[in-house]
């Protein structure tokens, strides 16, 4: 069975929502819609304090070409465009919007009838893609648009669906494939004459062979659709391991991207959504987000509209329990720790983990007894254990000489370290230094030329 | 015997070889050096803190020897008398600068400012900055995880476990910067050093919303702006919310301290303005060192106060003004 | 809420292993090794291991209570293997003051004057091996003969490597189940190759340690002595004997799966590793055969200690995505 060449772990898989299906979440009464939900340029507010907005109606604009359109998630009252705090505590300009009835923007199909033919072309389900505000909706939260439009010079060759989901405990995209396998496997066919390719591979852990059984079905009965059974291992997930999986061909260190090896990558749900932008006009404005834990009464997949505060998820699995806890935003190998429990679900919130007990604390670490399993664990091949060391003592250019940017920062090191050492902590820090000293000495060196 | 001159012969062969040998290398690599860098290098105080902005000391004087105008180059650690010293020996002139002390501008003590979550990572300001807000509702003071205290190469700030904040020793503090480099919420700033090290600063660098201010830390500045207008110097403003004394302007009149309804105007080593219903809430315990009273006094000293150096002799120190702390908008 | 929520950087996993874990894991392997020497050298190997593994310990204690001021480590089990492992790289019949002499120097010498557990370059039992090894030389090669069988003769008191190099005897002269099983004089822990094989299985299984170093040593061990055997124009029968004698007796498989894998004094990386085995390999091998000691494997390995620093800097693992 294949898999990506190096590293890797695998951690106990907790899916403890594989078998619950999608619940769609009451719509809630208020939301915060943070104007940057995605990689790039915040998006630019087009609606003030007091403005009516309906369903799907663009409340944001694209700040740029790498940034995303933002669509309000209910009908309601604008009641701010403000500072709110983020899942980190962190202040960021949100939109605020009052629920009133449920009341839809004009010319979105919210019917579930599936319609196969598409014939746009290429750049119009692009340009489809583009206002309805899609991105990564696995977490990296990367604008699809962007990722469709293919540089001049750049041939796309194939388009590889992620439904890995390597992540313990989330299940969401899972529930998708499952679910909404047909219009899923439509959104490849549509990806596919995006970028103008005839094959694409739909990348499945062998966790879920009710998915893959479910997916190999429908997908027989489109040209060039295959679906690839994969060896359950984290982070498979990872763009570039993915490709590695399904194509044997490694994406080489940045800034090169995965079209210098000729492939388009684009998570299950986002495929979905792209289904539903290009044939329904249905803006990006719900997600299904697994909430899940061990220690939660009822882990449940909800179809969640954008916004919605994250107290109301977890309410709705059973409510937070008594014990200390750790709420993450994401899976617990990537996800983010939150404090407020009051910010908003966004794009890219795939799952809310909740940790609780022994679970929730790191064990007290010692010191490092030089096991090399964090070596053997990196899947980028790279010495976390060193880079750890050296981002400690500040030694930025022997980070970057030993390939510190090419951390996908995974956690593989982290969690297989038995001397519970905060090694991602500081690869993370010290990967962000060496990219700020990168960018700062590439605009130092532009005004020459 | 013969096996003992032999080998007696051979050593001696041996080493006569390698000396040989050694003098070629020797020639063959030798760098030329200005001898001036030595002798600078030895006037230097030998810290090597990387205060000037070098790497060390041997960058610093290997600069100063070869630069034309060293009026840019300063070492905050030997201050001004030995920058005045090697300017004398070199034949140039020196740079002047005032006396400066590292400040931390947070006021967020423990029972000020309650913490919110608990942090469970890498024991490091700039790993947690990275992260999130940190263990207060505040998102811009003190993180408390001694990212300074770990820069610091003079042991001047060391962690007060009680608040859970900094504190500079001004005696010990050379004013390198260093600190304020490593603080990763740029809370450390570097100010004029009165003497007797007293000072009166916003003890705050929060640039929120007043009330949000208030809901993370009773300790905070609101930007309700009474300081700026009581201050006769126009030495104060306000700007995001956040009140700046500009240490330039500043005469240490205090009348901004007892206005300040959050008590996040800080006065060290001086007694309040006397009289004022409202005082200051409390009286700070910043510095540890026993305030000594003094006399209210309208407008002390006139502008440098050069002569708090000459007292104390571990504190000769002024600052380069590069590291920018926060300078005010409306300077001039 | 009444309880603050925690918050850390991701990952939010963490293996169940630890640093004490696999210490004790590497304890539990050696014990098959250790019952075989029991029955096969008696009480005295309770003696031995017990007095190692105690000063071990103790020394452990005291420099970190006395010395460092530091957080004591000893409940991480690794002063435990170390003491074990001394007393499987000594004679049954050995005083015990040299024993402690050797805990010493392995503990205090060889450990924690680098800083302990992880950042000690060299094999800390063996330092303390060779160093009594060359500052008691008697004891340490005065062999016991197994208490379970005298048949041995032909030995005369020597372990079978020195019974070999002094050409008394030729590399058949023990069957290949008295190798395995360890009737055969020796260092306590090194005779029964079986036994130390169980135990590096019961390490694969654990995932302390990987297949590569071990095998890549007694791989190298034996071709080298299978070319060395053609090479001197044997025929037949030696030429398997030869290579398999080597990797069986003395102390080849003790080393190589218990002394060579030591995480702090191997190279991170599996090419490293294979690097860092073959060097093991081909000194062993050229000690046994042309130095003048019967038997290499602690030089060796000490030696090659001393390149994995630079091998850790040179062999790098294989970047992804670059060819």
């Amino acid at each position: 069975m294949k898999t990506f060449p190096m590293g890797g772990v695998h951690p106990s898989e907790n899916k403890l929502s594989r078998t619950k299906a999608i619940e769609a979440l009451p719509l809630p009464e208020v939301v915060n819609i943070p104007l940057s939900q995605h990689i790039g340029a915040p998006a630019v507010a087009k609606v003030a304090k007091g403005d009516k907005v309906l369903t799907g109606q663009l409340i944001a604009e694209a700040g740029s070409f790498m940034s995303a359109n933002i669509h309000a998630p209910i009908s309601g009252t604008v009641t701010a465009v403000d500072l709110v705090p983020n899942g980190q505590g962190l202040r960021q300009p949100m939109i605020t919007i009052k629920r009133e009835g449920d009341e839809w923007a004009e010319g979105i199909d919210r019917s579930e009838t599936l319609v196969r033919e598409c014939a746009l072309s290429s750049q119009e389900i692009i340009a489809r893609i583009k206002e309805a505000g899609i991105v990564g909706m696995g977490g990296a939260t990367f604008p699809t648009h962007v990722k469709l439009s293919i540089p001049a010079g750049k041939k796309a060759e194939c388009v590889i669906i992620n439904g890995v989901e390597c992540e313990p405990y989330l299940t969401s995209d899972h529930r998708m494939m499952l679910e909404h396998g047909e219009e899923i496997v439509v959104g490849v066919t549509i990806l596919m004459k995006a970028v103008g390719v005839e094959k694409a591979y739909i990348g499945i852990e062998n966790n879920k062979p009710d998915a893959i059984a479910h997916l190999t079905r429908i997908a027989a009965a489109y040209k060039g659709v295959e679906v690839v059974p994969l060896k359950v291992r984290y982070p498979q997930g990872g763009e570039k391991q993915l490709i590695a999986a399904v194509t044997g061909r490694q994406v080489p260190p940045p800034p090169a991207l995965p079209i210098d090896v000729g492939a388009v990558v684009c998570n299950a749900s986002t495929t979905y959504a792209v289904y539903r932008a290009v044939q329904k006009h249905m803006p990006l404005i719900e997600r299904v987000v697994t909430v899940t834990g061990k220690s939660m009464k009822e882990p449940r997949n909800l179809l969640t509209r954008m916004g919605t505060p994250v107290a109301t998820l977890l309410e709705a699995a059973g409510g937070l329990p008594d014990a200390v806890c750790k709420v993450i935003n994401g899976g617990p190998m990537m996800g983010r720790a939150m404090v407020d429990l009051a910010s908003p679900v966004t794009k890219g919130c795939s799952g809310i983990t909740v940790m609780t007990g022994d679970d929730a604390q790191r064990r007290e670490a010692s010191q490092c007894i030089k096991c090399a399993k964090c070596v053997a664990a990196c899947p980028m091949g790279l010495e976390p254990y060193y880079l750890s060391k050296m981002s400690q003592k500040k030694r930025w250019d022997e980070l970057e000489s030993n390939m510190i940017t090419s951390c996908i920062e995974c956690g593989c090191c982290q969690s297989t370290c038995p001397a519970y050492l905060p090694l991602l902590d500081w690869v993370r820090l010290g990967k962000q230094t060496v990219m700020g000293i990168i960018r700062s000495r590439a605009a130092a060196a532009a005004p020459k030329k | 015997m013969q096996v003992l001159l032999f080998t007696i012969l051979t050593l001696c062969a041996l080493g006569v070889l390698s000396a040989v040998i050694l003098y070629f290398v020797a020639q063959k690599f030798r760098v030329e050096e200005d001898p001036r860098i030595d002798e600078v290098e030895k006037m230097l105080p030998g810290a090597n803190c990387g205060g000037c902005g070098f790497a060390g000391c041997r960058g610093m004087a290997d600069a100063l020897v070869k630069h034309d105008d060293i009026s840019d180059l300063f070492c905050p650690v030997g201050g001004g008398d030995c920058m005045k010293a090697i300017a004398a020996y070199l034949g140039k002139a020196a740079a002047e600068k005032q006396p400066e002390v590292a400040t931390v501008r947070c006021g967020g003590t423990c029972d000020k400012r309650p913490r919110t979550n608990e942090y469970n990572g890498a024991k490091s300001c700039a790993v947690a900055a990275s992260l999130y807000v940190g263990e207060t509702g505040c998102a811009y003071g003190c993180l408390g995880f001694g990212d300074c205290v770990a820069a610091c190469a003079f042991d001047a700030i060391r962690m007060n476990p009680e608040t859970g904040l900094p504190e500079v020793d001004p005696d010990k503090c050379t004013a390198c910067g260093a600190c304020v480099k490593a603080c990763p919420k740029k809370v450390i700033e570097l100010r004029k050093k009165w003497p007797k090290n007293r000072a009166v600063y916003v003890s705050c660098v929060s640039k929120d919303k007043g009330a949000v201010v208030m809901k993370a830390c009773k300790a905070g500045c609101i930007g309700c702006g009474k300081c700026e207008k009581v201050c006769a110097f126009d030495a104060i403003t306000v700007e995001n919310n956040l009140a700046y004394i500009d240490p330039q302007k500043c005469k240490l009149c205090r009348k901004c301290v007892n206005e300040c309804p959050t008590g996040a105007i800080k006065l060290v080593n001086m007694d309040p303005l006397p009289k004022e219903p409202k005082a200051p809430a409390a009286p700070k315990t910043e510095k540890p060192a026993a305030a000594k009273p003094e006399a209210p006094k309208a407008t002390p000293k006139s502008e440098a106060p050069k002569a708090a150096p000459a007292a104390e002799k571990a504190p000769a120190a002024p600052k380069a003004d590069k590291p920018a702390a926060e300078k005010p908008s409306k300077e001039s | 809420m009444a309880n603050k929520l925690i918050v850390s950087p991701a990952p939010h996993v963490q293996t169940a292993q630890s640093t004490s874990r696999i210490m004790r894991d590497v304890v539990i392997a050696l014990m098959p090794a250790f019952v075989v020497s029991i029955v096969v050298f008696g009480v005295d190997v309770l003696r031995v291991t017990a007095i190692s593994v105690a000063a071990c310990v103790a020394f452990e204690y005291l420099i970190q209570k006395f010395m460092f001021r530091g957080p004591l480590t000893i409940s991480n089990w690794s002063a435990v293997v170390t003491g074990v492992l001394l007393a499987f790289n000594l004679p049954a019949s050995i005083p015990w003051w040299i024993v402690v002499i050797g805990a010493f120097v392995a503990i205090a010498v060889a450990k924690m004057t680098f800083g302990g557990l992880g950042k000690n370059p060299f094999n800390p039992a063996l330092v303390g091996r060779v160093f009594l090894l060359i500052a008691y030389p008697v004891q340490m090669t005065t062999w016991p003969m197994p208490v379970t069988n005298g048949a041995f003769d032909a030995l005369s008191g020597a372990t079978p490597l020195a019974a070999v190099k002094h050409g008394a005897v030729g590399p058949d002269v023990l069957g290949v189940h008295h190798l395995l099983l360890g009737n055969m004089p020796g260092s306590l822990g090194e005779v029964a190759a079986l036994a130390l094989l169980v135990g590096f299985a019961y390490l694969l299984w654990r995932r302390v340690i990987t297949w590569h170093i071990p095998v890549t040593i007694l791989v190298t061990m034996a071709v080298f002595a299978f070319v060395v055997a053609l090479c001197t124009g044997e025929t037949g029968a030696m030429l398997w004997q030869l290579p398999l004698f080597h990797i069986l007796a003395g102390g080849a498989m003790l080393g190589a799966i218990f002394m060579a894998t030591d995480y702090s004094t191997s190279p991170m990386t599996v090419k490293g590793g294979v690097i860092f085995a073959i060097g093991i390999g081909v000194i062993t091998m050229c000690i046994r055969l042309w130095g003048s000691y019967p038997e290499g494997m602690s030089f060796a390995i000490l030696l090659m200690n001393a390149c994995v620093p630079l091998i850790n800097k040179y062999v790098k693992p294989k970047r992804f995505g670059v060819k």
